[in-house]
């Protein structure tokens, strides 16, 4: 890619100069450095020096970022780049993978969550997480919602627990179509509306953080979209860290975006800017869609 | 030529016939394999099937028709005063001819007995030559109708997948077949049993005491079949067993799946199976000769009076051997329940254990519940541990301490040693035999039923 074979054709002159920008973004592009804005003021989580490692693989290298309060987040590169596997480490999902290592230091409103003393239970009610493929339990919607509160203990009483279910589903705008089937098993649902199960199974246990790691690439374009308005909607109350295959999806529903490649973190930006006006030669090629 | 032989000679037939199709074909595909509809080894194996298949369906009739055959011409030219007889009668003399004929003894040896004989000799001399020749020829000719038909548009691979097709579903139809056999075997020898006994005092009887009198002034055995003693005694063996079995089999099957580490695991898993392979015959005497005195030298520390033979002993040590049936199932089932739910569970904040008890139990209680049910039928047509350790004295009783016996055993000594097959003695073990067949048939479908129900809730 780095070769211009246009430049083959030039006259002489003309080529020495083009060499020498050609060089020039050479160095930017074997650049590993993030660049862009990847710290903000008064963050919910943030990330230094993160680095984690499945046995020998090196998977995420170096990452420093920060996730604000309340905004999304999209994180966007070619596939294999880390995305996954770094937005797994802000809940500790990686700790049931056998052989993932990590190193470095991620916060929750200044609470290290890799600490000692941290207890990953409430840690993943407070960072929750929704995956690529609707994975809705096998039992009734009621109890898809209702499981986390009882595991956290969140309610008192029967009606309380029927108060969440109803609101989570409502904030997850399922609440109209399920009303009058709350008892009929979860697995029943349409995908998108599985999915959108999934995340009102999220919300009931009141977390800070929602993480999704693509969860739209499993639904068809309808579906995409209702959910895509659903995170627009819940980003305003809720930070949210999503992980997308889609560039058009992280400009519609982000505010800021993470570009990610071969484990490293190459620029995060505003999305408008990051689309726009990318710093980094490699985000320029990937959303042009020169690869990815 | 016999029929091995002329097995033999059909196998040779055909592969000369496989090859000859596969040059024809060649040949009239002019060097391309493109001209052809079907590969040029179809064209062979289509040649060569026809070559063998009819033959040796042929082969079949033959040698089915040929005994009868041969038999009836040997009656018709007996003397008129033989064949007047009755059948039963007429049946000794043939037999007396087939014995001579094959040189074994036979009771009478009259002129006209030897003569008879010779001739059935020579009879089945020419029957098996006409077979030999009947049989070659019809391969010859099948095989060249079949070998001439080769065109490059003919469809072989079309042709030789349908009689591919047809040999699979035989194969299926005879274990079908099979099944059917037995059942309808132990169905009328069952018929013969409740003619004599009712059907009532069989199912509902409280007594059960198969000793017939051989002789007409014989004491004391008159022949009592009830078979609700026996029924309860393999309810309770079966009951110990699973109470056993379901547990540990179960929690071994979830340290597996869930936390032991894939070394362990990987030493862990086959040393269980290991269970499943010892022969039975071996716990028999485990339970008879090692469990049952434990058990017995326990209870009289604390007490309780036990009998040497009990259905205790033999209840745990059939338990332990359905162990490795209930956690290897349920392992199997565990781990096919997808990561994803497990990640669901751990991301809202769930603990290993209630992942397990509330999420990855329930998404595999169908395969779970299915192989409980076959542990179960297992060990109800258990035989050989219950006959060793369990006992013959049929006592109606609910007390694991005391010795029971089951259907299964029953059976065994009903059917053991020299016994007369027309007595009600021997053919209880039949009627046993039907019933045993219907519970755990009865047993397979309510765990399909239940397998169902509970897919059609999950997914």
């Amino acid at each position: 890619m780095a070769d211009q074979p246009g430049a083959a054709v030039m006259e002489a002159g003309a080529l020495e100069f083009r060499g020498a920008e050609v060089d020039l973004v050479d160095e930017r592009r074997e650049s590993r450095e993030t660049v862009g804005t990847p710290f903000i003021d008064d963050p919910r989580m943030s990330c230094r020096d993160v680095n984690v490692y499945y046995s020998d693989n090196h998977a995420i290298k170096n990452v420093s970022l920060d996730i604000g309060r309340e905004q999304v987040l999209a994180m966007i590169g070619p596939s294999g780049c880390g995305k996954s596997t770094f937005l797994r480490a802000l809940n500790r999902m990686n700790d049931t993978i056998d052989g993932c290592r990590m190193t470095g230091e991620i916060k929750l409103d200044g609470n290290d969550i890799y600490a000692k003393d941290m207890d990953v239970v409430p840690l993943r009610a407070l960072v929750g997480m929704v995956f690529q493929k609707p994975n809705p339990f096998p039992k009734s919607i009621f109890d898809n919602i209702a499981y986390g509160v009882r595991i956290h203990g969140l309610a008192e009483s029967k009606s309380e627990i029927e108060g969440i279910v109803e609101h989570s589903l409502k904030r997850a705008g399922l609440w109209e179509e399920v009303n009058d089937r709350l008892h009929q098993p979860g697995t029943g649902l349409s995908g998108g509306q599985q999915q959108r199960l999934c995340i009102a199974r999220t919300i009931a246990v009141s977390p800070e953080v929602i993480l999704m790691d693509e969860p739209c690439s499993a639904l068809d374009p309808i579906a995409t979209a209702r959910v895509e308005d659903l995170i627009n909607e819940l980003g305003q109350d809720y930070t949210i860290a999503i992980v997308t295959h889609s560039m058009q999806q992280a400009a519609r529903v982000s505010q800021r975006t993470a570009y990610f490649h071969l484990g490293d973190l190459l620029e995060v930006g505003p999305t408008d800017q990051i689309f726009t006006n990318p710093i980094h030669p490699l985000t320029e090629d990937y959303i042009t869609g020169r690869f990815g | 030529m016999g029929s091995p032989s002329l097995i033999l000679a059909l196998l040779g037939l055909s592969s000369v016939s496989y090859y000859l199709g596969w040059r024809r074909s060649i040949s009239l595909a002019q060097g391309t394999v493109r001209n052809l509809h079907s590969l040029p080894g179809y064209h062979g194996l289509y040649t060569a099937l026809w070559a063998a298949v009819p033959a040796l369906l042929l082969l079949g009739v033959g040698v089915a028709l040929k005994g009868p055959i041969v038999t009836n011409i040997v009656v018709s030219d007996l003397p008129r005063e033989v064949q007047s007889l009755s059948p039963e009668r007429l049946n000794l003399v043939v037999n007396d001819i087939r014995n001579l004929a094959s040189g074994n003894i036979a009771s009478q040896k009259t002129p006209g007995m030897l003569a008879a004989a010779d001739r059935y000799i020579r009879l089945q001399g020419y029957a098996a030559i006409a077979i030999t020749v009947a049989v070659l020829a019809m391969g010859v000719f099948c095989g060249a109708i079949a070998w001439r038909t080769i065109q490059p548009g003919k469809r072989a691979r079309n042709s030789v997948e349908r009689i591919i097709l047809g040999f699979l579903m035989a194969s299926s139809t005879i274990a079908i077949l099979t099944t059917v056999g037995i059942v309808l075997s132990v169905l009328f020898e069952s018929i013969r049993f409740f003619q004599a006994i009712p059907v009532t005092d069989f199912i509902f009887g409280l007594d059960w005491s198969p000793q017939m009198a051989i002789r007409a002034d014989q004491v004391g055995a008159s022949g009592a079949f009830g078979a609700v003693p026996l029924f309860a005694g393999t309810l309770l063996i079966s009951f110990i067993a699973m109470v056993v079995a379901v547990p540990v089999g179960l929690m071994s099957a979830i340290y597996l799946a869930e936390y032991a580490r894939p070394r362990v695991r990987g030493v862990v898993k086959p040393l269980l199976e290991v269970l499943a392979g010892i022969p039975t015959v071996v716990y028999g005497f485990f339970a008879a000769l090692t469990v049952a005195p434990f058990i017995r030298g326990m209870g009289e520390q604390v007490g309780l009076d036990v009998a040497s033979e009990s259905a205790l002993a033999a209840g745990l040590v059939m338990g332990i051997m359905i162990i490795p049936f209930v956690s290897s199932l349920s392992d199997d089932v565990i781990n096919a329940v997808p990561q994803a739910m497990r990640d669901g569970a751990y991301a809202l904040g769930a603990t290993r254990s209630e992942t397990i008890k509330q999420v990855v139990i329930p998404a595999a209680l169908p395969g779970i519940v299915g192989g409980v049910l076959l542990a179960v039928s297992r060990a109800i047509g258990e035989t050989m541990i219950v006959v060793m350790a369990a006992g013959l004295a049929a006592n109606l009783t609910a007390n694991p301490l005391s010795a029971v016996t089951t259907v299964t055993v029953q059976i065994v000594t009903l059917l053991t040693g020299d016994q007369e097959f027309d007595s009600p003695k021997t053919l209880a073990a039949f009627a046993l035999g039907l019933v045993l067949f219907v519970v755990t048939l009865g047993l397979n479908v309510i765990a399909l039923q239940v397998v169902r129900k509970y897919r059609e809730q999950y997914e």
